[in-house]
């Protein structure tokens, strides 16, 4: 039996034993990342100075550990989270594996905003320090994340929302969010244009509490929400027929969850740049480690932060002291994981 | 009366399909619309089912605007079974016959032995208790169709609109559904209404006809009096006999072809 029924009083939950231990294993593996992570680096540590250092402010590992890893290992796993269930959302809703937050026009619409901001303002927002860098970037990453998936949404809007045709139209918007980017890019200063580039590569530099505590913020908001909403996710991807005869409001359901995943995306986005194929990629391969028909949430979202505090290890200690974006690790181990996915799907 | 269409306007856009209909579903009767493709059956079933919404006139369950009860409410008491529904891949029968208990679930309660109980009993009931964990695309047709309508079933509702049941069936499989309609009306009393295709079936295995053609109601009745060789080239442009059918004593329509003046003239 591949479900199990948990019924405490008048309540109810269905339990899939499988989705558990993946999820319990992930979590080991994230854990087990995040001590690798606080040991490895220009300084290297036993884990008794990991364990000093998070404790005794006095240690000389304190300010390595408080103030710079943790903080940035943290908004890798709360950030990767957060995009996996962006994806496996919109996912679930398009019915289709290569959909992700790109296609919704977040990601595409943040970046020409940031870079627009970065051109605009010259070294003022380009920074890596300063009140401005610090709140500027992510407000203006989440306002074009905003912009850019209601344009999205209005366009692919015809009386309802259709899956396939919201894809279609989320291509044609990222392209030409895309090519503004690149116009931007090219009229910039070549300075400015340098320290956009790294942004628009999702990285994970220099990141501290600052970002930590909005994303893990609008998290503990969107979590409890989304999953409250997986029963409709999991009658979205029905058709629209079938589902509107079992009593679901089709297109407010889908609204919702859209506006979650715009959401999600968003805020990771804000906090770390367009971090690319964790939101393509996680939904999937929890889809596979646990068997089931649609990306299970926490699933994914479990995963997304198993795969993104991993590629920042990597990013950050594969070339040190060279530390690359995380987002060009992601790509390197996420590109050939999706020509095998439609590779195999044209089987 | 269940149902009823007070002079529905239907249609996509601006093109209209039903310009204004009546029609009342009588409970505890099964009722079958029949004509030919286009006229409009498909869409005045969406229509009684609340899934497509008049552009003018009303739909009245139980005697209210079907529109103005909440639609979950309205889910435990009228299931649909779409025309050539689909399901995500990889879905198992047991998964999509406990999607049918959606209208009964809440945040808190997703799977409460209620549940359990009516989706066991549609299972047993289409016979498929044993495919339960089989995916569905690994089911012959016959199967997937008792699969959705398990699902129809396990929604507990007592009135049930199914839409082209037996699309896609052979012969066999297409008694075999029927079959199992007509055992859901007469144990438990369930008001049943169908667009089927094939005349003969749904004589046999319909209480009531009702002919469509062109968003119109050509007329309706008990099998004997609908199915009549007037009204088939009425609603069909078909010569056809009509004979008793030797097993169940309805009418047989034995096509001769199309009505003469209407037929193409041989190459």
């Amino acid at each position: 039996m591949s479900t199990l029924a948990l019924r405490v009083g008048g309540m109810s939950w269905r339990v899939r034993p499988r989705a558990l231990a993946v999820s319990l294993t992930g979590l080991v593996v994230l854990a087990l990342l995040m001590a690798l992570s606080m040991r490895l680096g220009e300084l290297r540590m036993s884990l008794a100075d990991v364990v000093a250092g998070t404790f005794d402010a006095d240690s000389p590992a304190h300010f390595v550990i408080m103030e710079l890893r943790l903080p940035r290992a943290l908004t890798g796993a709360l950030v990767g989270a957060a995009l996996a269930l962006s994806g496996a959302i919109i996912q679930s809703i398009a019915r289709n594996p290569l959909a992700s937050p790109e296609i919704l026009g977040v990601t595409t619409g943040a970046s020409v905003t940031v870079v627009a901001g970065v051109v605009a303002s010259g070294s003022v927002y380009g920074g890596t320090s300063g009140l401005l860098a610090t709140l500027g970037i992510p407000a203006l990453a989440l306002l074009g994340g905003l912009i850019g998936a209601a344009v999205v949404y209005g366009l692919a809007w015809r009386r309802g929302l259709d899956g396939y045709r919201l894809v279609l139209v989320g291509i044609g918007v990222a392209a030409v969010f895309t090519n503004i980017k690149f116009w931007l890019l090219t009229v910039g200063d070549v300075n400015d244009t340098g320290r956009a580039m790294v942004w628009i590569s999702g990285s994970l530099n220099g990141r501290g509490w600052e970002h930590v505590t909005p994303t893990a913020l609008a998290l503990v908001v969107l979590v409890p929400l989304t999953l409250l909403g997986t029963r409709s996710l999991d009658a979205l991807r029905f058709g629209d027929d079938t589902i509107a005869a079992l009593g679901v409001r089709t297109n407010v359901a889908r609204a919702l969850m859209i506006l979650a995943a715009v959401l999600l995306a968003a805020v990771a986005t804000a906090s770390a740049g367009p971090i690319a194929f964790v939101a393509l990629s996680s939904p999937q391969i929890a889809l596979r480690l646990t068997r089931s028909a649609q990306p299970p949430l926490l699933c994914s979202a479990v995963v997304g932060a198993v795969l993104t505090s991993a590629a920042d290890l990597i990013a950050r200690t594969a070339f040190s002291p060279l530390e690359l974006p995380v987002g060009i690790v992601t790509a390197v181990l996420g590109a050939p994981y999706l020509i095998h996915l439609i590779w195999r799907s044209r089987k | 009366m269940r149902l009823k269409a007070a002079g529905v306007k239907l249609g996509y856009g601006e093109r209209l399909v039903v310009d204004g209909l009546d029609l009342g579903i009588e409970a505890g009767t099964v009722t079958t619309i029949i004509g030919p493709n286009g006229c409009g059956k498909s869409t005045l079933l969406r229509a009684l089912g609340r899934l497509l919404k008049p552009q003018g006139g009303e739909v009245l369950l139980d005697g209210k605007r079907i529109d103005r009860i909440p639609t979950r409410e309205v889910a435990k008491i009228l299931g649909v079974l779409p025309q050539a529904p689909t399901a995500p891949e990889g879905l198992t029968v047991a998964d999509l016959v406990a999607r049918g208990r959606h209208p009964h679930q809440t945040w808190y309660r997703h799977w409460s032995s209620d549940d359990e109980g009516a989706v066991a009993s549609a299972l047993d009931m289409t016979g498929l208790a044993d495919l339960a964990e089989r995916p569905l695309d690994e089911l012959s047709g016959g199967q997937r169709q008792r699969a959705w309508i398990s699902m129809a079933l396990a929604q507990g509702t007592d009135l049930l609109l199914l839409d082209e049941p037996t699309t896609f069936l052979d012969l066999a499989h297409q008694v075999e559904v029927l079959e199992l309609v007509r055992h859901l009306h007469r144990q438990a009393g369930r008001t049943v209404v169908m667009v089927l295709h094939d005349l003969n079936l749904a004589a046999r295995y319909a209480d009531r006809l009702v002919a469509m053609r062109a968003g119109k109601v050509i007329a309706a009745g008990t099998p004997h009096e609908v199915l009549t060789e007037e009204l088939l080239r009425e609603v069909f442009d078909l010569d056809a006999k009509v004979i008793e059918d030797p097993v169940a004593g309805t009418p047989l329509v034995v096509p001769i072809g199309p009505r003469s003046h209407s037929a193409a003239p041989p190459a």
